[in-house]
């Protein structure tokens, strides 16, 4: 029921039922569209008992921008792009920006964001509170090292510059929102000489040949990801396609070709047709899945090198298909995702051949290797082996699956990410995220009345 | 708050001797209730169930409730939600009467509506109210495959649970929206200390088998759940008889 009655001067709010990209368990929220920082000022002061958190552009897997009863802040209003040193190589910029706008405007000049998701639909904001991870976790960390500030506006209404290293601020990136809204960054960016890149492809033929050749050649790579087929069985357990990549640069495009006269060229995105709405809840099943993966699979050519693609379709190739969320079927999925350390590879290998064993019509199946871990108390990243899958939440019995994964992980000393997690049991959260407490006591110091709420945060006892 | 399965992490049973609340509440307990209220007339019996459920892991706690007093419903329930969100409310309550003695005795058969009826429909109200204002929650209801037919042996029943099957659908609809999840539930002959020494009816259930539903159903967001679900095109087809054929059904 929308209660759109509020004065000239106020924000826009609507009240809205919300779910994150994973489409599960919706709850109600008034939400707030700041249009400046005044008004995102007033909106935290006056979000009342059941407090209010920061949303972007809804790519959180879960549920951590969404604040049943409360107030949930739709940052996407604030999206000024305030300063761009094109000779140093940063910008300042508000938190409600995309990094698709942003690589709008700077690659033109010569520059990229220095990490990326495989969306560009999310906010800067999104991409510090979440401390996002890209194919180049590897050589680069997470988003958060390459914010040397920001500003961020507490639960007290007022208005903080905190600076990277800072307590405030390690708690801030990877915090999900929870230490306050996040209005401005500076961002470190990335040089780049073309808009294209140069990209290996190779096939694995099980789990422990992809995990030698991610191991013996990812250093020399700036991206790299893996895609797992799921479904394959017995020897074939684990093989996928590895995928890697690096800026090209300039003399890597042909002479005279139209690529060269326009290097850093920003091709207007094609885009399918959206995903319908309604989409029966059977179309993932594990003989459709099957076929798609066995197709996926053979296209890739075994080894091939040096192949120029356009950064989109190296980066997000699922951007082309708006709504791509929609086609789990009304019930939604879950995303999971969880990082085990190096020397725990027979962990990994357990878990993919349960998996494997269990047939999760999974298509979007993807393993990376992290590089060192991220200051952030609740960042995700540690040194190792991540894995991600997307499973329709219709599965007979995943709840207790995913149950007995998440133990498996935590006595490996892994985690889950909560940027994706819509389900784990908070009991398990301590053992994941060491530093837990340290980011509770930091909290409880900052925001003492719990401002800052989300479902995730409720759900968890963060 | 419920996960991604729609499984809560905390429940109110109304009728916390329920067999049926009890063998939903044992599986919830098992995935992800931790904070169990158990609500009921003070008894040796709602205290055992309080046990039973402490046994397996929860933190459990009694409230006296009546389902035959509405003035207190807002004051005993409001003291619960104040403690924190109660992420599914289980509507529970409710008896069956004896169908040959209640036609004699009028008030007997009016206590049976008043607890089915109008016990739920202040119940109900109440909790959806503060689900309301919570912005989530579930409110499932336990209603009976009865209320969508009666039957010569079971109508004042029958007529409690419709009225109740009734509320609950509006009430779900007016819900509609708010984050609130309204299911109603409509088991078949269950085969409980409710129906000891009652003929057994075609498709009988147990209440494990309907708390599995419920769990399912609070998976996939449903609005209704028949138990067993073959019930449901059974009861359809009947429910379009005529009435000179139905009467005539050994039902």
């Amino acid at each position: 029921m929308p209660a759109d009655a509020a004065p000239d001067t106020a924000p826009r709010t609507i009240t809205a039922s919300l779910t994150g990209w994973g489409r599960t368990a919706p709850t109600t929220a008034r939400v707030i569209r700041p249009r400046t920082y005044r008004e995102a000022v007033a909106a935290v002061r006056d979000c009342g008992a059941r407090g209010g958190i920061a949303r972007g552009l809804g790519r959180a897997y879960g549920d951590a921008a969404q604040n049943a009863g409360g107030a949930v802040f739709d940052m996407t209003g604030l999206d000024r792009v305030h300063a761009i040193d094109v000779a140093g190589g940063t910008v300042l910029c508000d938190a409600g920006v995309s990094l698709r706008r942003l690589m709008e405007v700077l690659l033109p000049l010569g520059w990229f964001v220095p990490v990326t998701p495989g969306t560009r639909h999310v906010t800067v904001g999104g991409a510090i509170g979440a401390d996002i991870h890209g194919k180049n976790h590897h050589v680069a960390g997470a988003f958060a090292r390459h914010v040397p500030s920001l500003e961020l506006l507490t639960a007290d209404g007022g208005i903080h510059t905190v600076g990277q290293g800072t307590p405030l601020f390690d708690a801030t990136a990877g915090g999900m929102g929870l230490t306050g809204v996040i209005l401005t960054a500076t961002l470190r960016l990335r040089p780049v000489e073309t808009s294209w890149m140069l990209v290996d492809t190779e096939r694995a033929d099980d789990l422990d040949d992809l995990m030698a050749r991610l191991t013996a050649a990812d250093h020399r790579h700036r991206y790299s990801v893996a895609w797992i087929d799921l479904l394959a069985r017995g020897a074939a357990t684990g093989r996928a396609v590895l995928t890697r990549g690096d800026h090209a640069p300039l003399d890597a495009l042909g002479e005279g070709t139209r690529a060269r006269r326009d290097p850093l060229g920003v091709r207007p995105t094609t885009r399918l047709p959206p995903a319908p709405d309604l989409v029966p809840d059977g179309l993932l099943s594990r003989r459709t899945v099957g076929l798609f993966n066995e197709l996926w699979f053979r296209r890739a050519p075994r080894a091939r090198t040096g192949r120029l693609q356009r950064l989109s379709a190296f980066f997000h190739p699922l951007d082309g298909v708006p709504h791509w969320n929609r086609i789990y079927g009304r019930g939604g999925f879950v995303q999971y995702q969880f990082v085990v350390g190096h020397g725990q590879e027979e962990t990994l290998r357990r878990i993919v051949r349960r998996v494997a064993a269990r047939r999760c019509p999974s298509f979007l199946a993807v393993l990376k290797r992290f590089g060192d871990a991220d200051p952030g108390r609740l960042s995700f990243p540690v040194p190792g082996w991540t894995p991600a899958l997307d499973i329709p939440v219709g599965l007979p019995g995943l709840a207790a699956f995913l149950d007995e994964l998440d133990e498996e992980v935590a006595a490996a000393g892994g985690r889950v990410h909560l940027a994706k997690d819509s389900r784990l049991r908070p009991d398990l959260l301590a053992a994941m995220y060491p530093r837990l407490a340290d980011f509770r006591a930091l909290r409880a110091e900052l925001d003492p009345r719990g401002v800052f709420t989300s479902d995730l945060s409720r759900r968890l006892g963060l | 708050m419920k996960d991604a399965f729609g499984l809560p992490q905390s429940l109110l049973v109304l009728g916390g001797t329920s067999e049926i609340a009890l063998a939903a509440a044992r599986r919830l307990i098992v995935r992800r209730t931790r904070a169990v209220w158990l609500a009921g007339r003070p008894s040796p019996a709602l205290e055992e169930a309080a046990d039973g459920l402490r046994a397996r892991g929860a933190e459990v706690h009694t409230v006296a409730f009546d389902a035959l007093d509405p003035e207190s419903h807002e004051t005993v329930l409001g003291k619960v939600f104040a403690e924190g969100d109660i992420d599914m409310v289980l509507l529970a309550f409710g008896i069956l009467g004896n169908q040959a003695h209640d036609e004699r005795e009028p008030v007997s058969a009016v206590r049976v509506a008043r607890t089915n009826y109008t016990g739920a429909v202040s119940a109900g109200l109440v909790s959806a109210r503060a689900l309301q204002a919570q912005g989530h929650g579930s409110l499932v209801v336990l209603s009976s495959v009865a209320a969508e037919r009666p039957r010569r042996a079971n109508f004042i029943y029958a007529s409690s649970k419709a009225g109740l099957d009734t509320f609950a659908q509006g009430l779900g609809d007016a819900l509609h929206g708010t984050g609130v999840h309204v299911m109603v539930v409509r088991p078949g002959f269950v085969r409980s200390k409710m129906t000891t020494g009652l003929e057994q009816a075609p498709l009988a259930t147990t209440p494990e088998a309907v708390a599995t539903a419920i769990e399912l159903g609070l998976r996939r967001r449903s609005e209704t759940v028949w138990v067993p679900g073959t019930l449901r095109l059974v009861t359809t087809a009947l429910r379009h008889l005529p009435r000179a054929v139905f009467r005539r059904l050994p039902v």
